[in-house]
């Protein structure tokens, strides 16, 4: 009810969300950095697992494809937040059991490394199903003519495959850019201090839940809009070859 | 032995280095036997023409030459190199095999140019990341050979943004672009508009000029007569008849070979 009434007058939701103490927009902020952080890390992370996994898929021996199948299966069937939790606690525990049988002490995983690692691992499951979409519709005359004229793997993959397939892939890694972002606030139930544990903390301690989760929302808006722009960006220019989608023809 | 290769090869003139040599070249996809032990042999500067039915093997064949195919036994010489074969005929080495590749340019029936990339980073992408040549006089011939077949002014277009026979006169400009010691051309006018064949072939008819060595799948029958050295009518998957333009075409011997002729004219 309080929340309201202040979130009614505009000079004391701004007070509130003050960069300095006694107001909690310096919270906010960091807990926004942190989301970002990890959003970006768990995206690059996915990204690069992604990758590894679509060419897995696509050229590996069959031991190699059972095990991706079983991993994009089981990612993409079960909810982020209980594989959160799994992830989290199972993976720092069983580290730890490790760690002590070995000999070593226990070690406390730092809530950013743990945060890319557990969104990388859900992020990298999608990431290779739309990498490898990707790459099948590349048409395989112009990885055919790279071959044809004696580049080796590597370089074809760099040079030509990747490159080519961005066009593809890019509305569908926006997408998995979003849910990143998004599934940060995830990362709350285990204490994580990102914004969405920032802004219940800061609603908390104010009782102003509405001035709080309304900044919060439009912080997460902005980043979603700021991200549009730059995969649209991004799209443009991969698809500057193509007819029709305002390339450079000459 | 030596009789047989006497007889494959009977019109070509010995004092001129190989450039590509076939022996008995067989090639299976699952059960079905594609090339039933084809030779050829082109000598540097010759144009040697396939031609024969659709289905035949003359795609599979001239993919063999530069390993887009694995052929299942047989003998490929690109160069006077042999390329060394595994007892399952696949290639022992993958260097040996790019390095071949890296001397053969292939025009492909649908172009292939890198969508991705201008007309220009088309031609100068293997000069410059694969043979490692510097990149302004890699630009510098790769503008020289755009020019030549009339294509300087496409140089920043993207490939999408050319006519088809535009798209393959700069496929055959990348093709040069590596400097080939042989030219391998898989139906380079199929896929073209009636129109625009005929630039094409003023492309190909100019590199037959200037006597560069070239292997040419083609449909054209009026072409291959007047720019090949040489002839091959592939059947099944056997050359069924083979020499020079004006025999094969002026007096054919075999009645598949006739009756071919007779269905393209
Ligand atoms: N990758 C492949 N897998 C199975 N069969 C193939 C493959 N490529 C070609 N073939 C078969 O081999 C035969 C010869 O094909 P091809 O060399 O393309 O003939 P051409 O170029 O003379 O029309 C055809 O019957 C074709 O169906
Ligand atoms: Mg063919």
């Amino acid at each position: 009810m309080e929340g309201l009434i202040t979130a009614s007058g505009l000079g004391p939701a701004l007070d509130l969300l003050a960069l300095s103490p006694p107001g909690w927009g310096g919270n906010l902020l960091r807990g926004l950095v942190n989301s970002m952080q990890i959003a970006l890390g768990a995206f690059g992370l996915g990204l690069l697992i992604g990758l590894l996994g679509a060419y897995g898929k696509l050229y590996g021996g069959p031991v190699i494809r059972d095990l991706l199948a079983v991993y994009t299966t089981i990612v993409r069937a079960v909810p982020e937040l209980i594989l959160i939790l799994i992830l989290y606690f199972a993976v720092t525990d069983a580290l730890n059991q490790f760690l002590v049988a070995q000999g070593y002490g226990r070690i406390q995983i730092s809530g950013v490394v743990a945060g890319i690692a557990v969104l990388g691992v859900v992020q990298g499951a999608y990431a290779t199903e739309v990498l490898r979409g990707a790459i099948l519709a590349v048409p395989a005359g112009q990885i055919e003519a790279a071959r044809a004229f004696g580049m080796p793997p590597l370089m074809l993959a760099r040079r030509i495959t990747l490159p080519a397939m961005l066009a593809f892939a890019l509305p569908g890694l926006a997408n998995l850019w979003l849910i990143a972002t998004k599934d940060t606030a995830l990362l709350a139930v285990v204490g994580f201090g990102e914004l969405t544990l920032e802004t219940r903390q800061a609603a908390g301690s104010t009782k102003a839940y509405f001035t709080f989760f309304v900044a919060a929302g439009l912080l997460y808006l902005l980043i979603s809009l700021i991200s549009g722009r730059v995969f649209g960006w991004l799209e443009r220019r991969a698809r500057r070859g193509e007819p029709g989608a305002g390339g450079g023809g000459r | 032995m030596g009789q047989a290769a006497a007889e494959t090869f009977p019109d070509l003139p010995p004092d001129q280095p190989e450039a590509i040599r076939i022996d008995d070249l067989r090639k299976s996809f699952g059960m079905i036997e594609v090339l039933r032990g084809v030779s050829l042999r082109a000598c540097e500067g010759d144009v040697v023409a396939i031609i024969g039915g659709s289905g035949s093997g003359k795609s599979t064949l001239l993919r063999c030459i530069n390993f887009l195919e694995t052929p299942t036994s047989g003998r490929i010489v690109i160069g006077g190199e042999e390329i060394a074969l595994r007892p399952d005929g696949t290639p022992a080495s993958r260097r040996q095999i790019e390095r071949a590749r890296r001397s053969l340019g292939m025009v492909f029936q649908q172009f292939n140019l890198w969508s991705h990339r201008t007309i220009l980073e088309n031609l100068i992408e293997v000069p410059v990341h694969v043979l490692g040549v510097p990149r302004t006089e890699a630009v510098a011939r790769a503008m020289s050979l755009l020019t030549r077949v009339g294509l300087a002014e496409k140089a920043g277009a993207y490939p999408a943004f050319l006519s088809g026979g535009q798209q393959q006169r700069a496929a055959i400009a990348r093709a040069l672009a590596i400097d080939p010691r042989a030219m391998l051309f898989d139906e380079p006018t199929s896929a073209l508009d009636p129109e625009l064949v005929g630039e094409v072939l003023n492309v190909i008819r100019d590199l037959a000029a200037e006597g560069r060595t070239m292997i040419l799948v083609t449909h054209e029958m009026n072409f291959a007569r007047e720019v090949a050295s040489h002839v091959i009518y592939l059947h099944n998957g056997v050359i069924e008849e083979q020499g020079p333009p004006a025999s094969l075409f002026g007096a054919p011997r075999s009645d598949r070979l006739k009756k071919f002729l007779k269905s393209v004219s």
